[in-house]
């Protein structure tokens, strides 16, 4: 996927607003693909992480519509391997908020299968991540 | 000794063999774990994004619950819930403002002072209790079992609350050896089990379980032992959903570190609820060595 130079200002305020709600710089990405090497789920991604940090470097808002964001577990493999310090926990968090403060659930609670045999534990922080409530 | 204990939700349900383990071999150690009076949900997750204090009242909630008590650290025995309470205990000591403005918004609570610590019981039991003295009271030593511990993520990372070397933890590794079980090493050791994708993409997790199940298989292991309800509902639960896709797998049984305790300790064997296990771990505990035998001898007397 090839991405063109300059942004708009559209664009732009897109990063920002991402850089913002995360309070991560990912400017300082190099793409060193650290992150998708280490990346647990990264198979069964769209969008490789650091794919996702470029597309929010140059304001791409299709990033938006990629289901590696909804797939990351937070699990932080990356945040704690990023040699640039960047916590990609904390931009896929503001990139799902993009569409849940719009309250927008990108998971419906009715429509989670076989829910009484979850543990609490499972239900409360897949509604947490997932839904806007 | 007296520690005030924060269960949370899972542990009073679905990981009631945790907590009742945990409790029993708490007190073969000498140590009460006090249940905090009034405690809530901590949110299961630490909000990751910056402006979203509304999520921190719930851990912050639970942490006035202790300062309440004229006390001044709390133990948790759930690895989500520890991380949710840790991080938020951080944040608020860092962020004089962020505190300032919970404190307001939490207006019928007295000030949070940002004075707990959060502990995990691996911590206590490695820094405190001493695995020497835990060895000392092993009574069947887990002979012939061959266990991976299986640590996750959120024991281990972010790095300003982990219990343990982010690559390379050996916290339950030192544990297990303790009460004289063979420990093996495996590569998944630290890597998620989905987590809540759980929830709404099981065969998310089913990948993860067979990848992590099959790893420890491979390196020799019988079982895992581990510290987190979603982990234990993934890699356990889950291998139902594992077998329907592959059909080489095999079974695993999955314990909490505290059952395993318990069982070397020679507690009642009732402590460690395995009615709530899904894999049967009975008919490999048969195997440890001289178990049995110890069992006979003590109904003899």
């Amino acid at each position: 996927m090839r991405h063109k130079f300059p942004v708009n200002e559209t664009q732009s305020k897109f990063t920002e607003k991402i850089i913002e709600i995360s309070g991560q710089n990912v400017r300082k990405c190099n793409q060193c693909g650290k992150c998708s090497a280490g990346c647990p789920l990264a198979d069964q991604m769209d969008l490789l992480p650091s794919q996702v940090i470029r597309m929010v470097q140059i304001g791409d808002t299709s990033v938006l519509e990629s289901k590696t964001i909804w797939l990351c577990a937070s699990c932080f493999t990356c945040a704690v391997r990023c040699p640039q310090g960047i916590d990609l926990a904390k931009v896929m968090e503001a990139l799902r908020l993009q569409s849940l403060r719009k309250n927008i659930d990108h998971v419906k609670p009715s429509a989670i299968p076989e829910i009484e045999k979850l543990p609490q534990i499972a239900v409360v922080s897949s509604f947490r991540k997932m839904t806007s409530s | 000794m007296k520690i005030p204990y924060y269960p949370g939700c899972t542990l009073k349900k679905d990981a009631l063999n945790f907590e009742e383990s945990a409790l029993a071999v708490g007190k073969k150690l000498g140590m009460e774990l006090v249940e905090l009076p009034r405690w809530n949900c901590c949110g299961t997750v630490y909000s990751l994004a910056s402006d979203d204090l509304m999520h921190y009242a719930a851990p912050i909630r639970n942490l006035i619950r202790a300062q309440e008590l004229n006390e001044n650290r709390i133990v948790t025995l759930c690895s989500m819930c520890y991380n949710t309470l840790k991080r938020a205990n951080l944040r608020v000591k860092d962020d004089e403002e962020a505190l300032t403005t919970l404190n307001e918004f939490m207006d019928r609570e007295e000030d949070y002072r940002g004075e707990v610590t959060v502990l995990h019981l691996l911590e206590i039991l490695k820094d405190e209790i001493g695995f020497e003295k835990i060895e000392e009271t092993v009574e069947v030593p887990l002979k012939g079992l061959k266990i991976a511990p299986y640590y996750g993520c959120l024991l281990l990372r972010p790095k300003e609350v982990g219990i343990d070397d982010l690559e390379e933890p050996r916290i339950m590794h030192s544990l297990l050896e303790s009460l004289g079980a063979e420990v093996i090493d495996t590569p998944y050791k630290v890597e998620c089990c989905g987590a809540y994708q759980t929830a709404s993409n099981k065969e998310a997790v089913a990948e993860r379980t067979y990848s992590i199940l099959t790893s420890a298989a491979r390196e020799g292991a019988d079982a895992i032992a581990l510290s987190c309800p979603l982990c234990d509902f993934n890699l356990d639960a889950r291998q139902e959903t594992v077998e329907e896709k592959y059909h080489d797998f095999e079974r695993m049984p999955v314990f909490y570190f505290t059952q395993l305790m318990a069982i070397a300790f020679g507690l009642d064997e009732k402590v460690c609820r395995f009615d709530l296990n899904y894999v049967d771990p009975l008919p490999l505990l048969s195997k440890i060595n001289g178990r049995d035998t110890l069992k006979m001898n003590k109904k003899k007397i």
